[in-house]
């Protein structure tokens, strides 16, 4: 029986992508108090040093996993850097997104391609060496962040919401392809929470989505944090395949 | 040595005789060497030679002469 006092993550190798701000951050920060040893996955290396540091400081254990997760290659080169310090991967937290809103008429060839980059192909080129790696060890879990817009959808957000939707595809996909190498795979759509990303909208839309929220307030990045430690620990080992809501009876 | 690891990488991952790991074997021309076989194959020389393959090279992997080309080029001498 698990004691209340346990570290649900004790010196489980993860890596979380996107890693330096927002839920990325929160999660970082959650694992790594929880005795994980947390990689820190961003694009600038200056800022995911600085996050490494201060979860070293406050007696975590943390390194470096500098990569653009849109970047087959960068991806690979991060890849043979960390098997340099670890050979075996438990939880890999595909985080890192972005959200870039138009209208249909007005979106982009190149706003597309970005948000599809970032939001969905790097889920796959970082679960495939995940994959390879978690496999060998015949134990993993992979998260995926996806979002409320991804499941439920909303005007205005047809790529963001396509390029989450997505993620629930891939998700459910190796869920079933990864469960024979006991690598489970599942996803976190988060509501209407608190980071630059929703920040970032018009004030009178942040009223609204505050609004449609049952509980009536925006969600913290902890909060998705918890959820992401639960789906990495051991508490949740028969648990796969499945999307989870984190956001408060959102209605959308 | 190390040809005698690739081999045995073959042959243990397969699940077929050492015999039959020829340079002519070729990736789907018989039931044991299928897609999922392929990628225990992956583990097993990744594990044997202390490497990680690229992606291409897994795809590219599509016979055991091919499998010694790549792996030459990742410094290991068969």
């Amino acid at each position: 029986m698990r004691s209340v006092s346990d570290m649900l993550l004790k010196d489980k190798i993860c890596i979380v992508t996107g890693a330096t701000r927002g839920i990325g951050l929160a999660i970082a920060k959650f694992f790594a108090a929880q005795g994980a040893w947390v990689f820190v996955n961003g694009r600038d290396p200056q800022r995911v040093n600085e996050v490494v540091a201060e979860l070293n400081a406050s007696g975590g254990r943390a390194d470096a996993f500098v990569c653009d997760v849109a970047d087959p290659n960068s991806v690979k080169l991060a890849y043979k850097e960390f098997l340099t310090k670890s050979k075996t991967i438990d939880v890999l937290v595909n985080n890192a997104g972005i959200l870039d809103d138009a209208l249909i008429g007005m979106v982009t060839p190149a706003q597309i391609e970005r948000t599809f980059s970032i939001n969905t192909y790097a889920v796959l080129y970082m679960s495939q060496y995940a994959a390879r790696i978690m496999a060998k060890a015949k134990t993993g879990s992979i998260v995926n962040l996806t979002s409320i817009i991804g499941t439920n959808g909303n005007s205005g957000q047809a790529v963001y919401g396509g390029s989450k939707a997505a993620v629930i595809g891939i998700t459910k996909s190796l869920a079933k392809e990864l469960a024979v190498s006991h690598i489970r795979v599942n996803a976190i759509a988060p509501g209407f929470i608190d980071t630059d990303m929703a920040r970032s909208i018009p004030s009178a839309v942040f009223e609204t989505r505050v609004a449609s929220v049952a509980m009536k307030r925006i969600g913290t990045p902890e909060e998705i944090a918890g959820v992401a430690a639960f789906l990495a620990s051991d508490l949740s080992a028969y648990v796969t395949g499945q999307i989870i809501g984190v956001d408060g009876g959102m209605l959308i | 040595m190390s040809q005698a690891t690739l081999i045995q990488c073959f042959a243990e991952s397969l699940g077929i005789p050492a015999e039959q790991v020829t340079d002519e074997l070729q990736y789907n021309t018989i039931p044991q060497w299928d897609s999922v076989a392929h990628m225990t194959l992956i583990a097993a020389l990744e594990d044997a030679f202390d490497i990680m393959l690229d992606t291409d090279d897994i795809i590219d992997m599509s016979s055991v002469a091919k499998a010694k080309e790549i792996l030459a080029r990742y410094e290991i001498s068969l």
